[in-house]
Formats: C-alpha cells, structure tokens, sequence
C-alpha cells in the first residue's frame, strides 16, 4: 500500500524524517537485522501485547499482556513494544488499531519507553489514505505522532506529559 | 429530562432556541465589551505574555500551512462538509445516535445546558464516583460542568497542563487552545508552589512545569472511575468519536477510568469517517502549527476488554439549531475550535480572551456567544464590535468561516439604544430631502464657527468635545464641518 503512487522508498524516508522532527528516535533496518536492533533498544523489562512474532524479541526476557493492570505498566523501567496498523509519512504518525501486535491502548500509553516496528509496505503517503488503508476503522484507533507534548507554556513545545516520553521507531525494510 | 440512563431514541430538535437562563452564564458578557477591554489594556504583563504567545504561534501555522499545495481546496471542501451537516442535522444526528448505540454506547440528547449537566449528574452519581477526570472540552465549559459537579460534591479534576494551570489559579480560561496564554512561566511556577500538592520544582524551565504535572496527575488517572470529555468530531456513518491532543492526558482519560462521558455538540458531526482526512490535515496546522498532534484517538462505542465498558454520549444544542437556522450566521457553526482566529486578531492580541466575558473569546466568540445566547443576553450585543473589520480571521479560518461578514450582520441585526435609534431616524429624515440636508449643513459650519479658530494647529480636528459626542473623541479626533460644501465650491468656482 503505497498511498499517493509514490515509490516506496521515498515514503519510507519522508516518514522517517517527519517522525524524527517530532522527536522519535528512529531507526532504519532489514527484517534480519530487526531482532539486534530491538534488544539493543529495549530495556531490562518488555511488555509485549499478544502476537508480536517470538523472533523479534529472542533471548530477551518479556512478559506478554494477559490483563497487566495500569499499575503494572507504571514502573520507570518498562518498556512496551509493539508493531502498528498503518504508518503515515507525511506526518510521521504511527496509527495503532488494537490489532495483532498492537494490543490495548493503554499498553502503549502507560509506561514511560514505546518502542513501534513500521515495515515499509504500511507507510501511506498522508492522512486520508490511512482511513482506506485500515482494515477497519471502527476499531480503536490511536494516531500517534511523536512523543507526547504541550505547548501550553508560552507555546514553547516540551517533549514528554503524560504519554511515553520516549518513543523509538524502528522502520524494516521490506524485501 | 432526567439523568437515566435511558437511550432516548427520538431525535427532537423541536423549535430553535437559544441557550437561555442562569446556565448560559459562561457564555454570556457581564458587562460591555469596550469597558472590559479598555480594563484589560492596562495590564502591560498580560499583552506582553499575549504577544510573545500569538507571534510565535502565528509563525509556526504559517510555515506548516506553506507546506501544503491544496490548502485552499482543502478548506473549501472541509466548509462544503460542514454546510451539508448544519444543512442536515436531523438525519445526520439520527443517523449517529443509532451507529452509536449499536456499536454499544448510550446516546442522551440534551436541548440545553441545565438538562446536559442534569445528565452528567446523574450518571456520575450512579457511578457513586467522588470526582471526575476530565480532558479539556470548550462544550462542558460552554454549560459550567464543573460547577454544577462541583456543587454536587464531585471533584472536576481538569488533565490539560493549561486548564490545570486556570483550576488552580481559581481563574477563567483565556484562549480555547492555551487558556493560560495570559500567564508566563515564572508566574505559573510560583503558583505550582502556592497550590500543586507535594510540587517541587528548583527552576521556572518548562520541562520541569510539565514533569510536575505529570507526577500530581499520574495518580488522579490511575484511581479514577469516571472520565468526561468533548469531542473534536463525531461520526455520523459509524458513531465513532474523536479526541485531538497533544499531553497525554486525552489518552489516560479516555482508556483508564470504567465510565466515560462525553459531552457532544451536535455541529461537532461529519457524515462519513473518511471526511476526517481532510479535516486532520486542517486542525492541527491551524491550531497548535504542528503537521500532526502528538494524539488523536478515534473510538466507536465500547471495545470489550479496551477502554471504559461504559460510554454516554450526550448530544448538546443549547442554541446551536437557533444558529443552523440564520441564512447568515450559522457559517459560525462551522468551527472547529482551532482558535487560529485568536492568534491573528489584532484586537484579541490586545486585550485577550477574559475581555469577551465568554468561554469563546475572540472573533470566533465575538460572532458564536450572541448567536447561541441571542443578542439580548448580558452585554453579548456588545461582542460583535470587538473587532476592526480587518479580515485576517477569515483568511486564516481552516473552514472558511466569514467571520466579518457574521460581525457586520449581527450589529444590523442586533439590538440598538434608545438614544441610538432615535438619532438614526432624525439623520434619515434629514438626509432624505436636499433642502433639509443643506440647512443642516449649513447649521452645522455656522455652529463650529467658534472652534476653527481653537483647533487651527491641528488641522481642524477636535480632540475633546463635550457629552454625548465625548463617546466619539474618547478614542479618536473629531474633523470639523468643512468651511464650505462641494456644491457651495462648485457654484463659486464654476459658475
């Protein structure tokens, strides 16, 4: 799904650079190199919600979301990782829609460290063509571009509320 | 009504009428316009922090609106969206109150203010909840919520860093984005200090404002059972709700607590989901110029396992359809909320929002507080002359809302002094025949004989004349009758 007709690569590092703008940490990689790259981003403990692929995540310890409680997801050392519906470039959003990989909207809001896999064939080019690109917009969606923010003192931009105040974004190459 | 929690299936607007009553109070001026603003113009801290504040925003739009081709389209289409909706709302908002209700929410329709809050009550106190979180919603403004729970013994815990900034202060919001754009950081640290439960914070930098906040509210979110917030639009095809925000906060309140409530005007529709393409593209650019908010949740009815298992949906029209049905006004009905009109204003950047004694200040509050109240409430005739014509809020409106046009309309439609009146219908019984005009003329340069001498050195311009004309020279010079007419000038000259 290449939204606009624009070649794939091109939305790839246009999402790269408009996610960064925003303060994202992101990070380019083949889907062999995936695996390294995570287990040198996450953190000592990963929340993980149900069906990340086991591999990612090999070799590192993990506890997969069967109900953890808010309070389980609020310590300072967790980190939760998760994959994404639909990502868009030209706003360097990621968009979750609670499905596989994905899991509760409070997983990926609670705990302080989001670490989000993008695979290339999700990028669409602009807003509208995420709304035809999500198998079901009905789901809970959450559009997420950034880490969260304010601007509510002298509308200076502070990274970092109530949300993750980081957020790490790796992007995997498609074959 | 009542506060059941009854899904009432019929959709009735009933006769247009205006948001009326003690309950109108947040939306209504208590006094006239022009004196709260010249009070307001005293305070050189507050246009000092107004400044800064609406400069640095008004350049941030501007670049991340140059980067879009078609914005022009893009607010032409999005206004098209919106006059079908303001067109249709009936059918649209039968059509969202039963997408919702099967998508398992509980949809109220509430006429005005008293029966919106009746609800809110009612459901919060069936919850046995002792407080509420809330997300920042100009409409649960719009009515005094937070009042009316507050009356009630429920504790309106306000989550947006700004609104928690006003809470505290005991103060009225001044911006519908920033509503604590009148403070600067120093002033909000010292009342951290003064009122934040166990704040500690060693320097007025804003990253250690927001650290603070989020540590005080963290524990509010976490133990809450009931959440109420707005909605930036609502989705008529499928019932969907949406929530535009930056913090965090928005998130925490719309997935944590067991029971949400959202408090809903009903211009907020669009017909379809993928009309908000267009429209996120156009709100954050225009409101916070960012290309995207950090979040926005898109959340139709109740998700088992996800989310509060219980979601109420109160529709409010307190004067919206009486706004739907002037051919004019109701352009108004249009808005987003994004407040970029605000920060373009050349008379809000003066005397700022608390000067239009209403949640919505601004050109868009100068043309939205009279049409929902209608003009006879409080001083809210005076709101239509907050402004110098200039036109810089329509071009900036991503929706294309005329906002001179509606200013102009309603100080012809709005109600005039006695006194006023009475001078117009003299003037135009004068100005209708020749004979009489040139007497009064004449009458008139024969009366300011005396003061051509006086105002020689300025160019014949009277600075200070006596009551009543004293209203027109308090803010502007008074030019003397010419010495002679046009006509007097020809005759002498040319014939």
């Amino acid at each position: 799904m290449t939204g606009g007709g624009a070649p794939m690569s091109e939305l790839l590092h246009r999402f790269a650079e408009r996610a960064g703008d925003y303060r994202a940490d992101v990070r380019l990689c083949s889907q062999a190199e995936l695996p390294g790259v995570l287990s040198g981003l996450l953190g000592k403990e990963v929340v993980l919600p149900q069906g990340v692929p086991p591999e990612w995540v090999a070799g590192l310890a993990t506890i997969v979301d069967d109900g953890l409680s808010p309070a389980d997801l609020d310590r300072p050392q967790l980190s939760v990782l998760t994959g994404c519906a639909v990502a868009i470039a030209q706003t360097g959003t990621l968009v979750l829609d609670g499905g596989p990989g994905q899991g509760r909207r409070l997983l990926t809001l609670v705990p302080d460290h989001h670490v989000c896999v993008v695979f290339a064939h999700q990028i669409v080019a602009d807003v509208p063509d995420m709304f035809t690109a999500l198998p079901d917009p009905t789901r809970p969606l959450t559009m997420i571009s950034g880490p969260s923010a304010t601007s509510d003192i002298e509308l200076n931009r502070v990274e970092g509320v109530h949300g993750p105040r980081r957020l790490d974004i790796v992007c995997v190459i498609d074959k | 009504m009542t506060g059941s929690a009854q899904p009432r299936r019929v959709v009735a607007l009933g006769m247009p009428r205006h948001a009326t009553g003690p309950l109108a109070a947040p939306i209504t001026a208590p006094e006239p316009f022009a004196d709260a603003a010249a009070r307001k113009l005293k305070d050189t801290q507050l246009r000092a922090n107004l400044g800064h504040a609406t400069r640095t925003i008004r350049d941030k739009r501007a670049a991340v609106v140059a980067e879009v081709d078609d914005w022009e389209a893009l607010r032409d289409r999005a206004a098209a969206v919106k006059d079908d909706v303001i067109a249709r709302l009936p059918e649209l908002l039968a059509r969202f109150a039963s997408a919702a209700t099967a998508a398992g929410a509980t949809v109220h329709h509430a006429a005005d203010a008293q029966q919106a809050n009746d609800i809110v009550l009612g459901l919060v106190q069936a919850e046995q909840a002792d407080r509420v979180v809330k997300v920042k919603s100009m409409t649960t403004q719009e009515i005094g919520l937070n009042e009316v729970l507050e009356a009630a013994g429920i504790a309106a815990i306000e989550t947006d860093l700004a609104e928690l900034i006003v809470q505290l202060a005991h103060d009225k919001p001044s911006h519908i984005l920033v509503p604590a754009i009148h403070y600067n950081r120093s002033q909000i640290r010292d009342l951290f200090a003064l009122r934040m439960p166990g704040f500690a914070a060693d320097s007025d930098d804003p990253a250690q404002l927001a650290g603070a906040a989020r540590r005080y509210l963290r524990e509010q979110f976490l133990s809450a059972q009931v959440g109420v917030c707005g909605a930036n639009f609502a989705v008529a095809e499928t019932g969907s709700l949406v929530i535009v925000e930056s913090e965090g906060n928005g998130r925490m309140c719309l997935t944590l607590p067991r029971t949400l409530i959202a408090v809903v005007g009903i211009e907020k529709l669009v017909p379809h989901m993928a009309d908000l393409g267009d429209f996120l593209r156009l709100l954050p650019r225009s409101s916070t110029g960012e290309r995207m908010n950090p979040y926005t949740s898109i959340f139709t009815g109740v998700t088992p396992g996800d989310g509060p298992q219980q979601l109420h949906i109160v529709l409010l029209d307190n004067g919206r359809g009486a706004v739907a049905a002037d051919p004019v006004g109701k352009q108004a009905l249009r808005c987003i909320r994004c407040s970029a009109c605000l920060n373009v204003c050349p008379v809000y950047e003066r005397v700022g929002g608390h000067a239009y004694g209403s949640v919505y200040p601004g050109p868009i509050g100068a043309i939205l507080s009279p049409q929902l109240t209608g003009q006879q409430a409080g001083h809210n005739r005076s709101l239509p002359y907050a402004s110098t014509l200039c036109g810089a809020c329509y071009d900036v409106c991503p929706v294309k809302i005329n906002i001179p046009e509606i200013l102009v309309h309603l100080r012809q439609t709005g109600p005039k002094p006695l006194a006023e009146r009475q001078l117009m219908s003299a003037l135009s019984w004068v100005m209708r025949d020749r004979r009489r005009w040139k007497a009064a003329l004449r009458a008139a340069r024969a009366g300011s004989a005396p003061l051509r001498l006086m105002t020689r050195r300025r160019g014949h311009t009277l600075r200070r004349a006596p009551w009543p004309l004293s209203a027109w020279t308090a803010h502007r010079d008074a030019p003397l009758p010419a010495q002679e007419s046009f006509r007097d000038w020809w005759r002498r000259t040319h014939e």
